[in-house]
């Protein structure tokens, strides 16, 4: 049996097909995937997230040291904003892709992390920490909650009050947070709400103390029952963000995935200053080794994670990950392709013996339409 | 819950019901749920010839793609055309609309489980 979260008896009682993550039991499905991804793209969802990890870093070395951890540049942040980025070995390769929160607070900083990975960045982050930093692995008293949807706001807002002084739940921007109480847990137990997801839609996740998660769910449940809002598990996760063209670690990369051979290159600045990986990623910029691009299949053709790309009958790559995309309405998958492979030329996926033709198209596969957030 | 006395099962989860020499063909709603939201199903020919424990088409679905395992020999007379469109049928009425196949001239297969002992292997 797998660890809980706060929140596993509610899941167990409103019928949900649990799953082992990452060593947690949590919620694959409860009325069905293809139930699940619609209402997120149309009206909300709400998922338990809990299992992700989350880890603050405090103390007067914090700016700098996080810095030097991640590739993307944290020193232009304000407080209160968000950036994603990956995380890199001295090869360059991609320990983890991660989400840096830089608190309102002068040297705090909150990095959320994968759960599959999160034992080995915390490991990570201390084996590189100096005396004038402290790491503190935050992921057993820290619930998180994501309402992803085009009525996230409607739904949240009434059971919202923000800081004095702090933007509107409305008015809060894309990547950034602000303090609030929510449906009568105070400020300081919800800790942070953010303009952030992982859905391709108009969204908040909520980081929460995990005694309070509980009440925090039931509330947002009911108030969202009015619009339309369904509990979403971790199989509309996975459609809803591969449509939305966005990485899965340990899918579509790992420790041997340097971020421009995953189209993440955008995540590296390079002119920022010294950085664990910097410069193996300088010699890579020029020369990745691989690319990513978007595939898109029959609706009969479900490409899956393993299965080799072809063209013109040569193996060429590899399908990194793969599902039925429920609102491109087609099959839809990313893959890793060798440095030779030709844009514009016929490509292939072998699923099970079977060459299933594919068409190269850019990421993302779903993008939302705009005027909704 | 459908009335299952008539139905005898595969252990890789295929049900069968014959009625009047016509065998009725499907996966059982265990089968569905662990397969989740069912996308599309490659269904045979009428006229194809199987045998038991012949593989007569694939199910995908959102996590996985399996094959389908004829639970009887036979001659396939109907495939469940509402599929094409509606493959969530599967999901639905396992037992009822979401069926597949049809044969007559049905080779009976001694090692079908009832009710019960499709259950004592994990099935329902």
């Amino acid at each position: 049996m797998g660890r809980h979260t706060q929140l596993y008896d509610r899941h167990v009682a409103a019928g949900a097909r649990m799953v082992d993550f990452a060593g947690y039991d949590m919620p694959l499905q409860y009325s069905g995937i293809r139930d699940e991804h619609v209402a997120v793209r149309q009206r909300a969802g709400i998922f338990d997230v809990s299992h992700m990890g989350e880890v603050t870093v405090t103390g007067p070395g914090a700016p700098d040291f996080v810095q030097r951890l991640v590739t993307n540049d944290v020193g232009r942040l304000v407080p209160n904003q968000l950036l994603y980025s990956v995380m890199c070995n001295e090869r360059g390769g991609i320990v983890d892709d991660v989400i840096v929160l830089r608190g309102g607070e002068d040297n705090h900083f909150l990095i959320v992390v994968n759960a599959s990975t999160r034992e080995k960045d915390v490991a990570w982050m201390h084996e590189h920490a100096g005396s004038d930093v402290e790491v503190e692995d935050r992921s057993d008293q820290l619930a998180l909650i994501a309402v992803q949807g085009p009525r996230a706001a409607d739904i949240l807002e009434p059971l919202a009050r923000m800081d004095e002084g702090g933007p509107g739940l409305r008015e809060l921007r894309p990547f950034f947070a602000t303090g609030l109480s929510l449906a009568g847990v105070t400020d300081s137990e919800v800790q942070r709400i953010s303009r952030t997801g992982y859905t391709g839609e108009d969204g908040f996740e909520i980081y929460i103390d995990s005694d309070r998660a509980g009440q925090v769910w039931d509330a947002i449940i009911e108030a969202g029952a009015a619009h339309g809002l369904l509990p979403a598990g971790l199989g509309a996760r996975d459609t809803l963000r591969l449509e939305a063209g966005l990485r899965l670690y340990g899918q579509d990369m790992d420790d041997d995935t340097d971020p421009y051979s995953v189209g993440l290159g955008w995540t590296v600045k390079l002119d920022k200053g010294d950085f664990i990986g910097a410069a193996a990623l300088r010699e890579l910029g020029g020369t990745p080794p691989r690319r990513f691009v978007g595939l898109r299949l029959s609706p009969r053709t479900i490409a899956r994670h393993g299965q080799t790309v072809l063209q013109d009958g040569r193996e060429m790559g590899v399908v990194t990950s793969g599902t039925y995309g429920f609102t491109v309405g087609t099959a839809v998958a990313t893959a890793s392709v060798n440095s030779g492979f030709d844009r514009d030329g016929d490509v292939a996926v072998d699923i099970r013996g079977n060459v299933a033709a594919a068409e190269i198209v850019p990421l993302p596969f779903y993008k939302r339409p705009k005027g909704d957030g | 819950m459908a009335d299952l006395s008539e139905y005898r099962f595969t252990e890789s989860h295929e049900w069968v019901h014959v009625e009047s020499g016509v065998a009725t063909v499907g996966i059982s709603d265990h089968a569905q749920s662990e397969l989740g939201d069912v996308i599309f199903i490659e269904l045979p020919v009428v006229g194809a010839v199987l045998k038991a424990g012949d593989r007569f088409g694939t199910i995908e679905s959102v996590k996985a793609a399996s094959d389908l395992y004829a639970p009887v020999g036979g001659t396939v007379t109907g495939v469940n055309d509402q599929l094409a469109d509606a493959p969530e049928r599967v999901n639905a009425d396992p037992y009822g609309e979401g069926w597949m196949i049809r044969l007559n001239h049905v080779d009976d297969n001694a090692a079908l489980l009832d009710e019960a002992g499709y259950r004592a292997v994990g099935g329902s």
